[in-house]
């Protein structure tokens, strides 16, 4: 009987429920001595002058640095097509873009007293025009690198076809906001860094990708790759911000090999706020065009991306969005272009879905306008239009080929689970009475693209002597349940018990080489390398076997309920995995290993559709959600308990976003959200219980049939719960309210919708 | 996120605090439930050289029938007043209140005393003493004195409390359970309301209190006033935002507050049989 499909607990648990994690900030460090950053309180201004005399001179402190003190090279530009003058230096130098951006850095015995001194390094500044808008950055009037003589950081553009619309009866747009939210990870960024007997830089990293922070030191640093060694201990989440490496990162490694001392540093929450990076932050017009009888025939969607103050992972984001521009839909026709511009902001980044959950919301939020202006129910368009199971693989207008899915199934199961049609006879009775209290119901049909980027993956499985085994992976989980997981892997293909097997992962030294956790890429290539080295030992032990047996290789079978081989045909003799193990160091003098350094085979396309049932106070605009039914195909699942986990999360932070979460800037720049008192960080309190379901449309693109579940929650959910307070509004004359929902916006929203229809009365 | 350094010391009784708020003077804080003092001390906006910590004084935690009224020592934390029977049978409307604050860890830390003295036009407890016609026990160098809840909140951020003075007690008169209405609006359920509203009946009337709509928590004195006419909920509540200047923020305009004060004032009212 096969293990996967099991909901096997968590292996991770019993450390976290009992004694607790061990994060960097715990790591004990004799010696050690903290950083703190100075960080701009000015959005855009000119440094004049920076005086850190008193800080240095007060007692604890050990030194204090500024950007020409360290030496080091400007980050590069994440991509070759980014404005090659908007690279940021290690610390501010001369101009500082957006609040939070580090100034200076301060060495002391202790935090308290790095703290204490960052208040006495007194900056002079020169302020400069602010801006924040990216609309307004667009212009061209106010620049943040006048050097670069533009703002456009980044483009995209293949182009356009004005006769896209043409035929079509139908045509609506729209401008909309995706808002820029903070992934706020319950750990903030954080590490820890020092120099071993052996002169080597050990550095301690919470982060989704310790090979990255390797290179990274390594490139800055001017050292070999053998000087490095980066580890993980349990990281506090990532969503994605945590997969770039920071300047103050490779500052804390500046400091530990200039100092010669154990050197950490741990943000804050208010300086996690401004200076981990922010996500999504697009500013979208799209136009939908099609028949009168709800078929869509042309679809075009124009981003205007806020890379932040200056252009990193955020600013290429708008490449995810193009490559899912036409969703889950057969439209003939779509178009994607986008220009990324920076602002006064701080610089956005990788969070939970990366450019996809952006185009999902436009197409999506689109579809239900369309619906509208036809007045068709926006299930049965949707129906009309999505891909049908026989037509994959399906290549879109932008070239993106989906591998295999059944969109109508999902689609069909959300809406049974919902019990649809007596969702909409309850908001056609409220409707009616004038309740105050309406109801709204919400669609999203998504379809995601997931390992998304090129690299491979390296996994390796060693058998011990003792029968136990050793799995190496190059993924990074911080949450995920990759132990559970790649354990069950390694029990299906060997017949050894999970409880036996061993996962390593997060040691740049016992893990040679890895791409790590981000883009939901863990198991459909991670786990994939892994099952692969299980596969490849299997046949290493046969070799050792037929050698044992003396028999023919062919011959020789794995009997994975007893975890020996045998000769066909004869199992009353055996030999044990650690038997084989032992014949292997006495035949080579090594274990018996397997590693593989699986290329990626190419992406893979979750799908689905939730149904979120939202209440809406037409009174207050506060809006409460109901229910939320979330059908999610990840391709085959290796442990709902696990698939789960991530749909759940990812609903969260899904819901988060349509109803509450946004970064909030003034006119100066200043961040109004950098606590959690300010900034909606949802709650469970906010949310209702989940009605999860899958289905399993296996992707033949790799071995184990797997997809990625890492963001479809925060995919799909969004735009369902948006369209849903969309639509409870929707016959009070509400076209349309942007994200967030917050209870003002939805007031206002039909505060407007009544003078209109009033004037209209009037007129 | 780190204070900067200061003095502590554990009082062991109302008076030694007493004693040290007048020998530092303005250099002292008291520190009771530290859910409104230390996120600011925290984030460096006060800077206090010397906290008397009071919290350790568990005899001034209590909820006590006193026959007209119920008495709350002023350490006694948010759980434990929504859970205290005294206060549920008595004070019903009070024990509710404290029962919706924050979460459930502001709520086993925070204080009534705490929050009363911080004076957070924003906080719950100082709009439902108002509209309890509360009375607030301080004790100073020469004793203890009453302060109506109606005194008691002088300005933004500023209450009636001497420098050199301790709140001990708040006084409540009773009210009947089921007799008031309390709604709040807030985004998620451990904010500060955006607005408040609390209303309660009693053989004097019915009090209004509004959360949020002004540099202080107050009494809709004019709705108040036209429900002893014999308005209804609806046209009482009309007047709920006469004379309120609600600050403008993104969470909510002055005229999206003043609104919703007057919604909810009439939902609370109509939850008192108004």
């Amino acid at each position: 009987m096969s293990i996967l499909g099991n909901r096997v607990l968590r292996r991770e648990d019993p450390k976290f429920l009992t004694v607790g994690g061990t994060y960097v900030a715990d790591l004990e460090l004799p010696g050690s001595v903290h950083v703190t950053f100075v960080r701009s309180n000015m959005a855009h201004a000119k440094i004049v002058s920076v005086d850190s005399s008193r800080a240095k001179a007060m007692p604890g402190v050990i030194d204090v640095f500024s950007n020409d003190d360290l030496g080091l090279a400007n980050f590069p530009t994440i991509m070759e097509m980014t404005n090659a003058a908007m690279t940021p230096p290690m610390l501010a130098s001369g101009t500082v873009r957006f609040v939070g951006e580090p100034i200076v850095v301060i060495v002391a015995e202790t935090r308290e007293a790095a703290a204490d001194a960052a208040e006495l390094v007194v900056i002079d500044y020169e302020p400069l025009p602010v801006v924040i808008d990216p609309v307004e950055a667009r212009k061209d009037e106010i620049l943040l690198f006048p050097e670069a003589g533009t703002n456009v950081a980044f483009t995209l553009d293949f182009g356009g076809d004005d006769t896209l619309f043409d035929a079509c009866e139908v045509v609506v747009e729209l401008t909309l906001a995706n808002q820029r939210v903070a992934p706020c990870p319950l750990e903030g960024r954080s590490a820890a860094a020092h120099m071993t007997a052996d002169g080597r830089l050990e550095f301690s990293s919470a982060t989704q990708a310790p090979h990255g922070v390797r290179d990274a030191l390594v490139s800055f640093l001017g050292l070999e790759p053998e000087q490095v060694h980066v580890v993980t201990p349990d990281v506090g989440g990532g969503f994605g911000a945590k997969a770039s490496v920071y300047q103050e990162d490779i500052v804390v490694g500046w400091c530990a090999l200039r100092l010669g001392r154990p050197v950490r540093w741990t943000e804050t929450r208010s300086e996690s706020m401004v200076g981990l990076g922010h996500g999504r932050a697009q500013v979208q017009h799209a136009r939908i065009g099609g028949t009168r009888d709800g078929i869509v025939q042309a679809y075009r969607l124009d981003v205007l991306q806020d890379s932040g103050a200056y252009p990193g992972f955020g600013a290429v984001l708008p490449f995810m969005t193009r490559t899912m521009t036409s969703g889950p839909y057969k439209i003939a026709r779509a178009e994607c272009a986008s220009v990324s511009v920076v602002t006064n902001s701080t610089t956005t980044t990788a969070y939970r879905g990366a450019g996809r959950p952006e185009a999902t919301a436009a197409i999506e939020r689109m579809m239900d306008v369309f619906a509208r202006e036809i007045e068709m129910d926006p299930a049965e368009l949707r129906r009309r239009n999505l891909i049908s199971k026989d037509e994959f693989p399906y290549t879109t207008p932008v070239e993106t080929v989906y591998d295999v899915g059944d969109y109508h199934r999902a689609l069909d199961l959300a809406l049974e689970v919902a019990d649809y049609e007596q969702l909409r006879t309850e908001q056609s009775r409220r409707r009616l009475s004038g309740d105050v209290r309406q109801l709204g119901i919400g669609l999203s049909c998504y379809v995601e693209i997931t390992n998304g980027l090129p690299d491979g993956e390296f996994g390796a499985v060693e058998i011990r002597p003792d029968g136990k085994v050793i799995v190496r992976t190059g993924t990074s989980p911080h949450g995920q349940g990759h132990v559970t997981a790649w354990s069950m892997l390694v029990a299906e293909q060997l017949g050894i018990a999970i409880e036996d097997i061993e996962v390593i992962y997060g040691d740049t030294d016992v893990v040679p080489r890895g791409a790590g956790t981000m883009g939901s890429r863990s198991l459909q290539i991670g786990g994939a390398a892994v099952n692969q080295a299980a596969l490849d030992v299997i046949e290493k032990a046969k070799d050792l076997a037929a050698d044992l047996f003396e028999a023919d290789r062919g011959d020789v079978v794995l009997d994975k309920a007893s975890a020996s081989f045998h000769v066909v045909g004869s199992p009353a003799v055996s030999h044990s995995w650690a038997e084989l193990a032992a014949a292997a160091l006495a035949k080579d003098g090594g274990p018996l290993f397997a590693e593989v350094d699986l290329a990626s085979p190419g992406p893979t396309f979750p799908f689905g559709t939730h149904v979120s049932v939202v209440e809406v106070d037409t009174e207050t605009g506060k809006v409460t959600v109901l229910r939320h039914i979330a059908v999610d195909d990840a391709g085959r699942i290796v442990n709902p308990l696990l698939a789960e986990g991530q749909v759940h999360g990812g609903i969260a932070q899904g819901v988060a976003q349509a109803l509450l979460e946004e970064v909030v800037y003034d006119l100066d720049g200043n961040p109004l959200t950098s606590t959690l008192a300010d900034y909606s960080f949802i709650s469970a309190a906010e949310l209702p219980s989940y009605e999860t379901r899958f289905t399993e449309t296996p992707t033949p693109v790799n071995a184990l049939g797997a997809k990625g579940i890492g963001e479809s929650g925060t995919i799909g959910s969004t735009p369902a719960v948006h369209n849903a307070v969309c639509d409870a509004l929707a016959h009070l004359g509400v076209r349309h309210v942007d994200m967030p929902t917050t209870p003002m916006r939805v007031w206002s929203a039909i505060e407007e919708a009544a003078a209109r229809t009033n004037a209209k009365g009037q007129g | 996120m780190i204070p900067a350094s200061f003095d502590y010391v554990r009082a062991a009784t109302v008076e030694e605090a007493i004693d040290l708020l007048v020998q530092h003077g303005d250099d002292a804080k008291l520190l009771a439930g530290g859910h409104s003092l230390l996120p600011l001390m925290k984030m460096r906006l006060a800077q206090p050289a010397l906290l008397v910590d009071i919290a350790p004084l568990r005899a001034l935690s209590y909820v006590r029938d006193e026959h007209d009224h119920v008495a709350v020592g002023a350490l006694t934390r948010h759980h434990d007043l929504a859970n205290s029977p005294v206060a549920i049978s008595g004070a019903s409307v009070l024990a509710h209140v404290a029962g919706q604050i924050g979460d459930p860890q502001v709520r086993h830390r925070g204080t009534i005393g705490g929050s009363i003295a911080h004076g957070d036009p924003a906080s719950d407890l100082p709009a439902v003493l108002l509209a309890l016609g509360a009375t607030m026990v301080a004790q100073g160098p020469t004793g203890r004195r009453e302060i109506s809840a109606a005194d008691f909140f002088v300005s933004f951020f500023e209450v009636a409390l001497a420098p050199d003075e301790v709140l001990v007690e708040v006084r409540v008169p009773k009210s009947s359970p089921g007799q008031w209405g309390f709604e709040k609006l807030t985004k998620r359920a451990q904010d500060w309301a955006i607005v408040g509203a609390v209303a309660v009946r009693s053989s004097s009337g019915v009090g209004v209190g509004l959360i949020n709509m002004g540099p202080v928590p107050l009494r809709a004195s004019g709705v108040e006033a036209a429900i002893a006419s014999g308005k209804d909920a609806k046209e009482a509540a009309e007047l709920a935002s006469e004379g309120t200047e609600p600050s403008a923020d993104f969470n909510g305009s002055l005229e999206y507050r003043q609104h919703v004060a007057r919604v909810l004032v009439r939902r609370a009212l109509e939850k008192v049989g108004v």
